[in-house]
Order: C-alpha cells, then sequence, then structure tokens
C-alpha cells in the first residue's frame, strides 16, 4: 500500500493540510499535493475501472500522460468528467469520484467483460454490430453504452466563467524545464518578446527530481536563480498553468491558463485561453515515459518509473514497502536509487539487458541492490493489487524461474520525446535506432509563412536524454535563433551541467520476447482504451498493414490521453508483426490539442448575453416596452409582431395587416441595408450591378432593382434613388447590406479598378421608418414640415426636408400594396421621429383619431404576399433567377452588360418549363404547409415520388379570409387555374388551385391613393 | 458636447474631455459624447483632398494607419482611400459643404455618418488589457496616435490609444454587445498577469 513519507516532499507545505473526499470517502492531502499524490498518500491505489473490459486500474504516471486515474470532479454546475487526477492539484472541498464502475469501485458488475476477454477482441464492434442492424440500435448499443464509456455529461450549466486572452511574441517557449528555462534566459537576455509557458503548477521539469548538478550547484538552486533573473526582465512574461494545446499555421498558438482550478476565484473565472501570435515557438516539452508490456502491466501498483520518483521526490509518497524495478534502459536505476536513499526496500531490478554497463546500475550495485540481467517480468501477481512478480529469461518464452514478492513495480521502457507540438503544423520526425524514439527531423521542420522553421524543438523533445546534453543543445540551437529574429547577441558562459555516462538502451517492446499468446493478452498497451499486444497482433493478421488502420481498427491511442504512453509501443509491436522496421510503419498523426481543453475556455466569454452580438434599431426599446414579441433576422432584432394583452401573435399579426390596410401601421425598416454610391462612374457602375437601368434614373426619383450573382442567380434586391448628378443610395434587404457592399468594393477593387466610384455602407447612419396605409398621408401632415401631396411627391419619388422638425427624406414607395411613405432621418433621432408619428396620430377634441398600430415582420410579410412581391430568400435561395419570379421587366434587354446576363442565358436556366412563380389557393381555404412540394405523376430513378414545384411563402390572410402562398410550379404561370396536390406531412395530400401571385388590389390603386 | 450635463466625468482624453461612466472594473468603461463625423473617400494623390481634410478639422491629411487630433476635431486614415473627419456637431454642415467645394471635379464621396458609429472609452492604467482580452490586434505595441481597425469580440470597431486609455468606435446597433463586452472584460479580478 502506498503512503506518505514522514519526510521530504519537496512541493508540499505539511502545515497547510487541505480536505477532500473520494468517492464520498473523507480524505486528507497538503497543500502542493496533486489529487493523484494525495489520494496514493491515503493509501488509495484503485483508482478506476478500465473502459471495455472493467480491470481495476492505479495511477500510473505524474502528469497529463496519466490513462487511468481520471476522476469526475465537482457536482452541479461544476461537475467535470474525465479529469486526470495527476493533473489535478488539490484544493479544500475538493470533491472527486471513480468512473466507469457499477455498483461500486471494489467491486464492479462489468468486470464480467474481462472474463469473456477473448469475446470482445480487437474490431469488435466492427464485426458483431453490423447485423442485424435492429439489434445494433436495441440491444447492444444501449447495453455498450451503460457498460462503457468514461464519466458522464454534465448535468447542468456550467457555473464558471472564461476568457479568451490575444498575445504577441518573437518567441514562444512552451515548457518550463532546464530547456525552456535556459533559453528563456538567453532569449530575454537578447531582448526579444518571449512568452515562457509551463503546463504544471511548478518550474524544473525533471531536472530537480533526478538531483541534477546545474553550473556547479543543485539544480534548485539554480532554478530559483534563474526565475529571479526572469523576473527582472519586462520582455519575458513567464507563466505556470499554462498548457500549449496547440500550434497552428503562421506562428498562431493556442494554450490554456488554468486560473480557478483548485484557486476559486471571486471573480468566477477559471480558465483563460491564450491565442499567442510567435514569430516563433520553441518546443521544450520535454519527453514522456514508456510503459514495458508485460503480463498483468496494469495492475494497481505497477507505474512509471520516473512517475514514481516524482511522486516520491516532490510529495514524499512511497508507492509501497518492497518496490521492484524493471527496465531496459538506465533511467529506471534513478528510481531503484532514490527509493533506497529513501529507506524503502528495492528487492529487484530487472534488466532485459545482458549487460547494464553505466554508471547508474554501477552505483545501484555499489549500493547493493540486486540487479537481474537479461530476465524479464513474465507475469505480475495480483488482481486489485501488486503482490509479487514472476521472473524469467528474456529470451524465454515465459517460464518463470523466481517469484519475487513486492507490493509495487516501476516499470521503464525509454523515453518518448513529446514532439506534438512540433508535429501540429507538419514537422516531420525520424526514428532514432540509438535512442529508440521518434524525434523531430531538423531537416524537416514546420515552414512558417516566409519558409523558415516556425518551430524550434529542445531538450529532450529534440531527444537529448542528459541534463548535460538539454543544456548545450539548447545553446546550440537558441544563439542563432535569436540572430535571425533580431536579437541582441548574447555573452556569457555557456551553463553547464555534469550527467552520469548511460549505457544503451536497448529495444523491449513485449517482455519476455518470445511470450506466448496467453501472456500477450495480459500485456496492455493503451491502458485507458483497454488495447493489449494481442490486439495489435490481431488487427495485423487481419490485414490492417496502416498504422493509421490499425489504431481506429483496435481504438489504440483514441482514448483522452490520444495515447500519449501507447503509440509508439503500438506501433512497435505492429511493426514486428508485420516484419518491418519501425519508421516503415510510422506514427499516426499528432493533432492539437495536446492534451483536452475545456469546452468553456474554447467559447471564452460567449455565453449568455455576449453569447452573440444583437444588433439593436434605434427604437428597439420602445418595441420592448410595448410588448413586441421579437425576432432574429442575421444578427438584428426585429419585431415578429405586437401583441396586445389577452391577444396571441396570430390575432395580433392579423389585427396588424387589417389596420394597414384600413387606418395606418408604422414599420421599423432601420435594419434595410443603405449603400451610397458616388463618383463620375457611378451610373455605369450601377447598371453593372443591377439587371435594370440606374444610370437613367432621374433626379429625385426611386427604382427597384434585381442584382444577380454571375451566374445569373438572383442575390439581392431593393430600391434604389437618385441622389445627386453622380450619386445614388442602393436599398438593400436586412440581411444582405454587408454583402452587397463587399460585393461592389470587390467588384471596384478587383475588376475595375480605374473606374471612378466610391462606396460607402450608410445603413447605421439612419433610422427608416415605413408609414404605411390609408391614413399614411394624413398622419406625416400632422407632423408638418413638408409638402407629401400626390403632386408634390408621386409614387416612386423622394423628397428632403424636415418632418416634425427633424431632417428626413421621404421615400414614396411600397412593399405592401399600400399608400405608403418610408422616411429615413438620423439614428439618433430616429425614436423621436416614431414617437412623433405615435403621437400624431392620437385624436382629440379637434381631430380624429387615426387608429395608428405597429407591425412587425410578419404583418410585413403578410402585407407583400397579397400583393404577391418576391423576398429575398423566400421565393429565393441561391438558385432561382429573377426570370423563375416572373420579373422579366426587370431585366435590361438594352444593355450590352450587366452581372449575371451571360449566366442568365445559359440553356438550363433560359429554358421554358423551369419552376416559375405563381399563387396558390387550397381549395379550401386553409393555410398551406410552408415548404410543401407539389406532387407531380410516377416516380423518378430514385424510386420518389415526383415533384414539380414547392411552395416558398404561406399565410393567412385577414384581408381575404383565407390562406394565400407563393411558389414555385414547372411552366409557372401557364398552368393557371389548374388542381394541383401538395404535400401534407400531417396528413393527405392538399388540394390547390394555381392562381396568379397577385391575391390582393391586382389593379394597384391603393398605393396610388391620391388624398 | 454638453459639458454641463450631470453625471459626466472627466477622462484623460483631449478629444474627448468628459464622458459619462457605465462600468468599473480593474479598468472603466465610459461612454462618450459622440461628435459629428464625415466619411470622406478620394484617392491620396487628389487635388483639393488637402485643402478639404483642412478646411473641415484644420488638420493635414492624416498619414497611413495614423489619426490626427486638435481640439476638438480630428483626422483618421481609415484605409487608402478613406478618411473619417470628427468635428463638432454645429460644424458639420459648413464642413460638408466646404469639402464640396474644395473637392468640386474631383472623383469622391463625403458623407455624414454622425450617428452611424459609437464612441467609447476604456481608462486606467490597465486598459490595454481590457482589450487584449477581445482583440487579435497587438495592443501592447499599439503607439499613441495610431488609430487600429480590428475586431473587438465578435464585431468590427477602431480604436487608438490616448492618454491612460482608449478611444474605441463601433457601429451603433452593436454598441449594447461592445458595453456589455467591455464591462465584462475589465471585470474585477481578472486583470491578466
Amino acid at each position: 500500500m502506498s503512503r506518505r513519507l514522514s519526510q521530504g516532499g519537496r512541493l508540499i507545505d505539511r502545515s497547510a493540510r487541505i480536505e477532500f473526499t473520494f468517492n464520498g470517502r473523507p480524505m486528507a492531502g497538503f497543500a502542493g499535493d496533486t489529487l493523484a499524490s494525495a489520494l496514493l498518500a491515503n493509501g488509495q491505489t484503485l483508482v478506476g475501472r478500465s473502459f471495455k473490459y472493467h480491470r481495476p486500474r492505479g495511477i500510473l504516471a505524474s502528469g497529463m500522460e496519466e490513462p487511468n486515474a481520471l476522476v469526475t470532479l465537482g457536482t452541479g454546475g461544476r461537475h467535470e468528467p474525465n479529469q486526470r487526477a495527476t493533473t489535478t492539484e488539490l484544493f479544500d472541498g475538493l470533491i472527486a469520484r471513480s468512473q466507469n464502475h457499477w455498483p461500486s469501485l471494489a467491486f464492479d458488475l462489468g468486470a464480467v467483460n474481462d472474463l469473456f476477454a477473448r469475446f470482445l477482441p480487437a474490431g469488435f464492434y466492427y464485426k458483431t454490430f453490423i447485423h442485424p442492424r435492429r439489434a445494433w440500435k436495441h440491444l447492444f448499443e444501449p447495453l455498450i453504452r451503460r457498460s462503457a464509456g468514461l464519466g458522464r455529461a454534465p448535468q447542468e450549466p456550467d457555473a464558471d466563467r472564461y476568457e479568451f486572452r490575444y498575445a504577441h511574441c518573437d518567441l514562444l517557449i512552451a515548457g518550463g524545464g532546464l530547456a525552456g528555462i535556459e533559453a528563456a534566459l538567453l532569449a530575454g537576455a537578447s531582448g526579444l518578446r518571449v512568452i515562457l509557458a509551463e503546463a504544471a503548477a511548478h518550474w524544473g521539469g525533471r531536472a530537480v527530481v533526478d538531483g541534477e548538478t546545474i553550473g556547479g550547484r543543485p539544480a534548485e538552486d539554480w532554478l530559483d536563480e534563474a526565475l529571479q533573473k526572469l523576473a527582472r526582465m519586462e520582455n519575458v512574461t513567464f507563466l505556470t498553468r499554462l498548457m500549449v494545446a496547440g500550434v497552428h499555421d503562421h506562428g498562431m498558438v493556442i494554450a490554456e491558463e488554468r486560473i480557478g482550478d483548485g484557486r476559486p476565484r471571486p471573480s468566477g473565472l477559471r480558465k483563460r485561453l491564450w491565442r499567442i501570435r510567435a514569430r516563433h515557438v520553441l518546443a521544450a516539452t520535454g519527453a514522456i515515459e514508456r510503459p514495458l508490456a508485460f503480463a498483468g502491466n496494469d495492475i494497481p501498483g505497477v507505474m512509471l518509473a520516473s512517475a514514481m520518483r516524482d511522486y516520491l521526490v516532490n510529495h514524499a509518497i512511497a508507492p509501497g514497502e518492497r518496490i521492484a524495478v524493471v527496465t531496459n534502459n538506465d533511467d529506471a536505476y534513478r528510481t531503484a536509487l532514490a527509493l533506497h536513499a529513501a529507506g524503502l526496500e528495492v528487492p529487484v531490478i530487472v534488466d532485459t539487458r545482458e549487460h547494464s554497463p553505466g554508471d547508474l546500475p554501477a552505483q545501484a550495485r555499489a549500493a547493493g541492490l540486486r540487479c537481474e540481467n537479461g530476465r524479464a517480468v513474465v507475469q505480475v501477481r495480483g488482481r486489485r493489487k501488486v503482490r509479487g512478480i514472476a521472473i524469467g529469461l528474456h529470451a524465454g518464452e515465459g517460464a518463470a524461474v523466481e517469484e519475487i514478492p513486492c507490493d509495487a513495480l516501476a516499470m521503464s521502457g525509454g523515453w518518448s520525446p513529446v514532439v506534438h507540438l512540433w508535429s501540429h503544423c507538419g514537422g516531420k520526425l525520424i526514428w532514432d535506432e540509438a535512442r529508440q524514439m521518434f524525434r523531430p527531423d531538423p531537416a524537416r521542420p514546420p515552414i512558417n509563412h516566409d519558409g523558415s522553421a516556425l518551430v524550434t524543438t529542445i531538450g529532450s523533445t529534440e531527444g537529448a536524454l542528459s541534463a548535460a546534453d538539454v543544456l548545450s543543445g539548447t545553446r546550440e540551437a537558441v544563439l542563432p535563433l535569436i540572430r535571425r529574429l533580431g536579437g541582441k547577441a548574447t555573452r556569457g558562459k555557456a551553463t553547464a551541467a555534469r550527467s552520469p555516462a548511460e549505457g544503451p538502451i536497448e529495444p523491449a517492446w513485449i517482455l519476455p520476447r518470445a511470450a506466448g499468446p496467453e501472456l500477450r493478452a495480459k500485456a496492455w498497451l493503451d491502458f485507458q482504451n483497454d488495447v493489449k499486444v494481442s490486439d495489435i497482433q490481431l488487427a495485423a493478421r487481419e490485414g490492417y498493414v496502416s498504422v493509421e488502420h490499425a489504431k481506429r481498427y483496435t481504438t489504440i491511442g483514441m482514448a483522452t490521453d490520444q495515447g500519449k504512453l501507447s503509440n509508439i509501443n503500438g506501433l512497435a509491436i505492429l511493426s514486428q508483426e508485420l516484419s518491418k522496421e519501425i519508421p516503415a510503419v510510422g506514427t499516426t498523426t499528432f493533432r492539437p490539442p495536446y492534451s483536452p481543453v475545456t469546452i468553456g475556455a474554447l467559447a471564452g466569454e460567449a455565453r449568455g448575453e455576449l453569447f452573440q452580438p444583437l444588433r439593436r434599431t434605434p427604437i428597439h426599446d420602445w418595441h420592448l416596452r410595448h410588448g413586441a414579441e421579437m425576432e432574429p433576422v442575421g444578427l438584428w432584432q426585429r419585431p415578429y409582431a405586437y401583441p396586445r394583452p389577452g391577444e396571441t401573435v396570430a390575432q395580433a399579426v392579423n389585427r396588424e395587416v387589417r389596420n394597414a390596410r384600413e387606418n395606418v401601421g408604422l414599420l421599423d425598416a432601420s435594419t434595410l441595408g443603405k449603400v451610397l454610391v458616388r463618383g463620375p462612374d457611378a451610373g455605369r457602375f450601377l447598371d453593372m450591378i443591377y439587371t435594370n437601368v440606374m444610370s437613367s434614373l432621374p433626379l429625385g426619383r426611386c427604382r427597384y432593382g434585381l442584382m444577380c450573382n454571375e451566374q445569373g442567380f438572383l442575390m439581392d434586391d431593393g430600391v434604389v434613388i437618385r441622389l445627386g448628378e453622380d450619386s445614388w443610395l442602393c436599398h438593400t434587404t436586412t440581411g444582405g447590406a454587408e454583402r452587397v457592399h463587399a460585393w461592389m468594393e470587390d467588384w471596384l477593387q478587383c475588376e475595375w479598378w480605374d473606374w471612378q466610384v466610391f462606396t460607402a455602407d450608410v445603413t447605421e447612419q439612419y433610422a427608416q421608418i415605413a408609414v404605411v396605409g390609408p391614413k399614411a398621408r394624413r398622419l406625416l401632415e400632422r407632423l408638418g414640415g413638408m409638402d407629401l401631396s400626390a403632386a408634390a411627391l408621386p409614387f416612386m419619388a423622394f423628397a428632403e426636408g424636415e418632418l416634425a422638425g427633424i431632417p428626413a427624406r421621404v421615400h414614396r414607395i411600397s412593399f405592401s400594396g399600400e399608400l405608403s411613405f418610408e422616411v429615413a432621418v438620423p439614428a439618433a433621432r430616429g425614436l423621436e421621429f416614431w414617437k412623433a408619428c405615435v403621437a400624431a396620430a392620437e385624436g382629440d377634441d379637434e381631430r380624429e383619431d387615426l387608429q395608428l398600430m405597429p407591425y412587425g415582420t410578419e404583418a410585413m410579410h403578410v402585407l407583400r404576399a397579397e400583393k404577391g412581391f418576391v423576398m429575398i430568400g423566400e421565393e429565393t435561395d441561391g438558385t432561382i433567377t429573377p426570370r423563375d419570379l416572373n420579373l422579366d421587366w426587370a431585366i435590361s434587354r438594352k444593355k450590352p452588360d450587366f452581372l449575371g446576363k451571360r449566366g442568365m442565358e445559359r440553356s438550363f436556366l433560359a429554358r421554358e418549363d423551369r419552376w416559375k412563380l405563381v399563387g396558390f389557393r387550397t381549395l379550401d381555404g386553409s393555410v398551406l404547409p410552408e415548404g410543401a412540394h407539389v406532387l407531380g405523376s410516377g416516380q423518378d430513378d430514385y424510386g420518389f415520388r415526383r415533384v414539380e414545384g414547392r411552395v416558398t411563402s404561406s399565410y393567412f390572410s385577414p384581408n381575404l379570409g383565407h390562406g394565400i402562398a407563393m411558389g414555385l410550379l414547372k411552366n409557372g404561370l401557364q398552368r393557371l387555374g389548374e388542381e394541383v396536390e401538395l404535400t401534407n406531412l400531417s396528413g393527405p395530400p392538399i388540394r390547390a388551385r394555381v392562381v396568379a401571385p397577385v391575391f390582393y388590389d391586382p389593379e394597384g390603386r391603393k398605393q396610388d391613393v391620391q388624398s | 458636447m454638453s459639458r454641463a450635463e450631470p453625471g459626466l466625468a472627466p477622462v484623460t482624453s483631449r478629444f474627448f474631455p468628459e464622458a459619462r461612466i457605465f462600468a468599473e472594473g480593474f479598468a472603466s468603461v465610459w461612454d462618450l459624447e459622440s461628435p459629428a463625423m464625415i466619411a470622406l473617400r478620394a484617392r491620396p494623390e487628389t487635388p483639393g483632398l488637402e485643402k478639404a481634410i483642412h478646411a473641415a478639422t484644420a488638420l493635414p491629411v492624416p498619414p497611413r494607419r495614423t489619426i490626427l487630433a486638435e481640439g476638438l476635431h480630428a483626422a483618421a486614415w481609415m484605409a487608402p482611400d478613406e478618411y473619417l473627419l470628427f468635428l463638432p456637431q454645429n460644424r458639420l454642415a459648413e464642413a460638408l459643404a466646404a469639402i464640396e467645394s474644395a473637392l468640386a471635379g474631383q472623383a469622391f464621396l463625403a458623407a455624414d455618418v454622425s450617428d452611424a458609429r459609437l464612441l467609447l472609452r476604456v481608462e486606467g492604467a490597465k486598459a490595454a488589457q481590457v482589450l487584449a482580452k477581445l482583440t487579435p490586434a497587438d495592443i501592447e505595441t499599439l503607439p499613441e496616435g495610431e488609430l487600429r481597425r480590428s475586431r473587438l469580440g465578435q464585431i468590427a470597431a477602431g480604436f487608438w490609444r490616448e492618454g491612460t486609455g482608449f478611444n474605441v468606435m463601433v457601429f451603433r446597433s452593436f454598441a449594447g454587445y461592445a458595453r456589455a463586452l467591455l464591462a465584462n472584460a475589465a471585470r474585477e479580478g481578472t486583470e491578466l498577469e
């Protein structure tokens, strides 16, 4: 059983006791503990169950690579599944629960999966669940979802807050170990802007734990001094708890800062996502120790040798009382020596190599430790914890020659550089046979925009395994880089370190080398996803020769740890099985993020009222005060209708529609786009942009225009007015303002750059209010200031002046078929004008009440549909030409060219039997479902019923008392009077008659009333 | 600018000397009284451009990416052929007429856009941190006198350093979002390192 030693622990503060619970059991640790070290201090070696077989699992590692010790933290709005105990800093009141077990961690029914493991081989999902289909949906999937899987998703909204932070630097250094700190000192002294990010809560990486001597002093002293130096450098930003998650093109680096984790803040801020623009990235992310594959290597108590050393030195944790060590390299001897020095028993060091000539094995032998060369662990004894190991010849098949009792086992299979940041943007790797690792190939770095290397690796990331090599390599890499980035040349002595001479590592991918099927089926590679040596071998036998395919077939490396411990071991086994060299098999792809990033951090501040910017018109607050139901139109908020107390929204719409036809309505049309176009070539330009002629528009007049893209498809429409000799104002749809403005600029800047035309989007400068209905003129006359008589301001004219003392441009245009004035006033006075209209409509002893009502977008839709006016986005969907909508009259035949002219002449768009605009009226007067299809006869090639049209707009017309609809129908108005059938999701097809799309006042008398 | 209005307090901007505070955290966020604004588009070599800008603001043509300010007038470079002029409201009509006459016969566009944008201010020693949370622009190295057109959160914005703070302009309809965004970023206890 693991326990806390009475002395030591460089990171813990024994005076600060911290209480927490694990599975409801109260436990205590110290400040500076991680959840993992605190659990070990409490003797909790069993921390979870594996994903597939529900095997008991303990803490394997001490960092982000941990595959087993995943817990759910917190409750309610702070419930967070799949958190690594090894990177979770302990805080008072922490609540942790183990995952993936039922009913309890110690007794788990799912563990029966383990007994039937041979029925759950690799590719089990693919093989078993294809057929029968029904069984997958109703039997297998629910079962698997219940028994497999990690933590549960949170049920409540996240209680914490997050934000972004943008930063810029010349050099981003990821990793605050020996290499990263040395690099920061060099670059900092050169004056470059430097950011040094360390993912853990403390600095120094492995140097202190491994007891290195740096510059003639203990690593800890060197580190303290280095941090003081960095603190004096204003050009260096250095932070712990900042994990570089990904390197993207153009030096865009994403990093996650832990702020409130374990240290909850009053501000509620928990994490901050950094978006760093770095000219160059130094990856000093270290290396990860590999497990060894032997039978029972997943039993709680088996731990990476380096992790054991970490817990011992950093947190004063004894992983057990008798700790055996198994290795294929010298580094694990450090663990044996450290444990021995701490007074713990090390019964044996099992070394697969025949000889171990290095300094560290010599020290171990000198300390009297038993070293067994050429041996392997053939099996770990125990089920829920290690009880002993059976050792035998590494060259053999697994016959045990000796049983050695122990309660913990340290393993080391060598080191793999953390090459992720190098690889994210395409840096390539080479296989280093001598060191048995994939390391960055300096000749093939990820490339920046200017062809230079975007990332440089230093320290263990580069493959250096001793402190001496790390320091010399860092200096060698960083000094030229500083010059390249324009920093001052650094003088000053190189920092030196003395490291013990290490003997060579020997490949050992399965212990023992010729282990039989039984042992291979208990030798784990991917601990989190339960992939064993036998699974990879099966995948290879079944033809999965590509490492990417084998990965997906077996799911190796696909768990939340993304194969940090398993990938190299897995592909080595695969290469053996395929009789290929390891580099010929290659690695899988390293993708960001390096370690999971909280979704909340990726969203940043964008939640609640900041989720999305909402655009408000100057009259917005009035709408809300008057009961408007708002609807989003693009980012704009527009009133949908203004229901009165006791009224449904539909009733309100009907009332607003009728009132606009009978009295006067007020519509906030401020959202309509307005683009000013001016210049000597403006008329010629607009003739190209619109399908009809705008250059001939007389001063003071309005003209409705259509805009097509090059394909001839309708993209926007609106009224254009002629402001002056060389200036026009183009109204666009609400959603089209930015798009149309950008479209115009695109043509002016890229194609017609020599035309003398300037544009300006003045949408936001004006509030625009439509005054609509037979009493509209009377209302505006009450405001006073302008002659708005039919003679002074005829239909499709505009005039500028003042209304109610407010500067106004009044357009006689109508999107409703009624007498209508659209009044543009400065935005800051929009609300004042709106209120003036409302007040002016009121009656008293002297004057009649004009019965003014504001109306919303739905009434606007009904009014325009009654008149058969098309709407961009309703009648059009990007595949509709003006001719499809019977708008031939708005397509100029005289103009030599305009955007879309050639496009719409293509045979498919010009043919006569296209779906064209018609009206539909149901035989029973009901309202057709929007989007309903018109049924044709027979079936198409896929066996579906043919369709020959669809409904694009459908409303109840309160003025006519029945449903009205517009739609597109094959052959269009040629079929006037015909009866058609339309689909109906909730019943039998609906019969309707094809009618003209203008339902109301077809002669257009109402929009031009004279008085 | 209605200096006498209650609730107005001084900020360290010479250009917008008084403002109304609406959020206070580790930096404070203010609404500025908007002056009149004129969007002027013309190619830089256009004869009469200098005269036009001078007539409206008494300032020279602003060089690339800069904003020149003098008293209650300012002239900002917005794009290679676009300028934004700031002036007191009561001088707007006169300035527009002066621009028309200075550039008569040339290709140009001048429009009153006084209401299209609203101006905000982030004030305080740590004001840059508020913007650093919201804009990908390199705010730390933004020199005084440079107008940067970029993004704040999810919207377009322009901002420039002045005194111990930044003036920020956003389109009118986004002002509600911009206020909430700035106030949130300036929340007490969320300072950067």
